[in-house]
């Protein structure tokens, strides 16, 4: 895998996460009580074996960057290869940003400057632990051009679904169609595709002569001429496109299943380590079908939940069907149900919020009730 | 290379013998600690957060894991370009070589390390201690002072205090005398084997410890004896908090026991002393609807679906359904099986206890011995731990 390099692509505009994305970018969206959306695509890459990897952010990089710093925790902090970020190469006065291929074109000098021979590129809000060395094997032994990773999505449900894009393939895997709606195939496209890197770099330069900006399309519009090979992921997939979906695959993580299979299979997840010490829990301590990351506090009450590192549930206090994140406080006598706290949400004494588990509001980061 | 003010050499070549089969295969410092950590990160954490950032660190029994534990140094922030942590084991030079005589020796033998740092001062500390100090309040006094050797001291128990070093203080601190394990203690005020010497001073000592031949060149029964005798400046550091030597099965129970305390006296949870470890990139726990979880402390990693109470549960511990696991300390990777019973127990790394299996003497409650077992054990239903603990024990002892 030291021929290949990772490029995670942030350029994608289509995933809305409303509050949570207020001052962040999708990809550093905390997810999973200790993780951010791209912490899987990353570690799907070093996992893997890759050595290099360019992250193509697009807006709001302040939390990525900070989250990412030199790479160390993901082994990128490298003398060969290692992390790039790599932002938007356009200039507010002349440029509007007219889709994630552009990017990839201002940064064309990366690939040129790269010796590796392929490029796997894969987003960041299809949360998956993925060992690329399969699709990798397939995609040289089938002699595609481009490999393009899907989901069967049999028990999908409509929002995972919507805003997805589908392939229809033939008996021999190559895709012969590629859709912008649900029609029949339920081969959901991960936004993941293996090319080499020398026809990436043309396919870019010819795609942007004819005023094409998207990645999705310059797969598409190659199809009859390339031979675009799919390669199926097996494992757990979270898509995550809206609020309503981020609280519903959050709390999937509750079945051990799937808590095994994102975290475990095949290989670890790998974040911004904060040091913080084990959970603690005290005599009153009442807490049923939860994820607890690590310095929490819990003298409480605590059922269906998924507690980010550093929250403290106070003595008296319930919390219920809620996404709390990381160093939020819930003070003595407190009840919350149904709700995603952002980040340092402070609740005070006996206060009540409820929400609607089906349509869960999301409590701002930092605010204080 | 710039001159340093004050380094520190940190002892963790400890064997921890009264810590049995929890020491068979690593050193003491390396023996895990309070759900995530190891006894040395806690020496490692206190020079980091006392702005410290050159470490030797003296190896010497058995240390395979607490090297690759260390590694660079990078988990407490000491992955320096000038400084950082060094593993410093016994070597051979010409004309022969030894392995460390005792504490004093070691430091002895890495004169030319401590030279190349050309320090003004030299903190010793040990890797087998749990607390949270800041050792630049110490410098402060030190400097102070113009003292040539400062020595940390705690008020133990008046009961206790024939256990340890006790210091004769005056009123202004400094010390009259030192006795090692006395009889009959005159103070209660024990040395925490935490020293800081004016680095001149103390090369002047280690040589002429070196000469001596019936010394055990050691710094409690030795060094610093000597320099009381010969009238040096020495001073007493008063430190309040949480300190204990873990050294026995029973104290290593205990200390983990005390953590899950309402407010324990030790506090993992302040920021501004954070006690830093090697991350093993767990995800958060999973505490099943089954499960019920009490006074205890938990890591990331762990998958509950039992009891757990009055417990310490490090990274990757399963607890099966129906499985009570009380006054315990289970280490990482641990997998409990469905109905198993433990009780008032260490349980070591990587162990699989199979479902309905009986651990410790649950008849003698709160009163019963610590039973122990070590890494990789396997213990099937029908386990007869009343014959396991009493010849673990008889190791351990």
């Amino acid at each position: 895998m030291r021929n290949v390099i990772g490029v995670i692509n942030l350029g994608n505009t289509r995933t809305l996460l409303n509050e949570l994305t207020r001052n962040r970018s999708i990809a550093s969206v905390p997810f999973g009580g200790r993780y951010r959306f791209i912490d899987f695509a990353l570690s799907n890459m070093v996992n893997t074996g890759i050595q290099k990897v360019a992250v193509f952010t697009l807006n709001k990089s302040r939390s990525l960057l900070d989250h990412l710093g030199s790479g160390k925790e993901w082994d990128l902090d490298r003398k060969q290869g290692g992390l790039f970020v790599l932002p938007p190469a356009i200039s507010y006065t002349s440029d509007v940003y007219k889709g994630d291929l552009q990017n990839f074109y201002g940064h064309i000098d990366y690939f040129n400057r790269s010796k590796e021979q392929y490029v796997i590129v894969s987003s960041s809000h299809m949360i998956c632990n993925i060992d690329y060395k399969q699709a990798m094997e397939q995609h040289i032994e089938s002699g595609a051009d481009i490999t393009v990773v899907y989901k069967e999505a049999t028990d999908f449900d409509e929002e995972d679904l919507s805003g997805g894009l589908f392939f229809e393939i033939d008996a021999t895997g190559r895709v012969r169609k590629m859709l912008e709606k649900l029609n029949g195939s339920r081969k959901i496209y991960m936004e993941t595709f293996i090319i080499e890197k020398n026809l990436l770099v043309s396919m870019i330069e010819k795609s942007i002569r004819q005023e094409e900006f998207s990645t999705y399309n310059m797969i598409r519009n190659s199809l009859l001429t390339l031979k675009v090979m799919a390669y199926e992921h097996t494992g757990h997939l979270a898509i995550v496109n809206s609020i309503n979906s981020y609280y519903k695959h959050s709390m999937n993580l509750l079945n051990p299943e799937v808590w095994r299979s994102l975290f475990f299979q095949p290989n670890l997840i790998y974040t911004k380590v904060k040091d913080e010490p084990p959970t603690k829990y005290v005599v009153d301590s009442d807490v049923k079908n939860s994820l607890v990351a690590n310095g929490c506090i819990i003298e409480g009450t605590v059922e269906n939940c998924i507690l980010f590192r550093g929250v403290k549930v106070r003595k008296g206090a319930v919390v219920r069907d809620s996404i709390i994140m990381q160093d939020c406080e819930i003070e003595e006598g407190s009840q919350v149900e149904g709700v995603i706290f952002d980040k340092e949400v402070h609740i005070s004494q006996g206060k009540t919020i409820t929400g609607d588990k089906l349509m869960p509001s999301v409590i701002t980061k930092r605010s204080l009730v | 290379m710039k001159n340093k003010e004050c380094i520190a050499m940190l002892l963790a070549g400890g064997e921890g013998k009264r810590l049995g089969v929890l020491t068979q295969k690593l050193a003491k410092p390396a023996v895990h600690y309070g759900g995530k950590y190891r006894i040395i990160d806690f020496a490692l954490s206190n020079c980091c957060n006392s702005g410290i950032d050159t470490v030797g660190v003296l190896t010497q029994y058995q240390p395979l894991v607490l090297n690759s534990y260390i590694g660079i140094g990078s988990s407490w922030d000491l992955d320096r370009k000038n400084g950082g942590v060094t593993l410093l084991p016994p070597f051979v030079q010409q004309g022969g070589g030894e392995w460390y005589k005792g504490t004093a020796n070691a430091i002895y033998q890495n004169i030319n390390f401590i030279d190349g740092h050309d320090p003004d001062y030299v903190l010793v500390i040990s890797g087998d201690h749990i607390y949270q100090m800041d050792y630049a309040e110490m410098l402060d006094a030190h400097k102070q002072n113009g003292a040539d050797a400062t020595i940390a001291v705690i008020e133990v128990p008046w009961e206790e205090a024939s256990r340890f070093g006790i210091m004769n203080v005056d009123e202004a601190g400094r010390i009259l005398d030192f006795e090692e394990k006395p009889k009959q203690p005159k103070t209660n005020l024990a040395s925490m084997g935490i020293y800081i010497f004016t680095w001149s001073v103390l090369r002047d000592y280690l040589l002429r410890d070196e000469q001596d031949a019936s010394s055990s060149n050691d710094f409690g029964k030795d060094i610093i004896p000597a320099m009381l005798r010969a009238g040096l400046h020495m001073s007493g550091f008063r430190f309040q908090g949480y300190w204990k030597d873990v050294g026995t099965i029973d104290s290593l129970w205990e200390s983990n026991m005390d953590l899950l305390a309402d407010l324990p006296e030790l506090n993992l949870h302040d920021h501004e002393n954070r006690i830093y470890s090697r991350n093993p990139n767990q995800p958060p726990q999973y505490v099943a609807p089954t499960a019920t979880i009490k006074r205890s402390l938990i890591n990331e990693g762990c998958l509950v679906f039992g009891e757990v109470n009055h417990s310490v549960l490090f990274y990757g511990v399963q607890v099966g359904v129906g499985a009570v696991v009380r006054d315990s300390i289970i280490m990482p990777n641990v997998t409990i099986g469905e109905n198993v019973t433990i009780h008032k127990a260490i349980i070591g790394a990587g162990s699989v206890i199979e479902d309905g299996a009986v651990i410790g003497d649950v008849e003698a409650g709160p009163l019963a011995e610590i039973v122990v077992y070590g890494e990789g054990s396997f213990l099937p239903a029908d386990v007869s731990t009343q014959v396991a603990s009493a010849a673990e024990r008889k190791q351990a002892i």
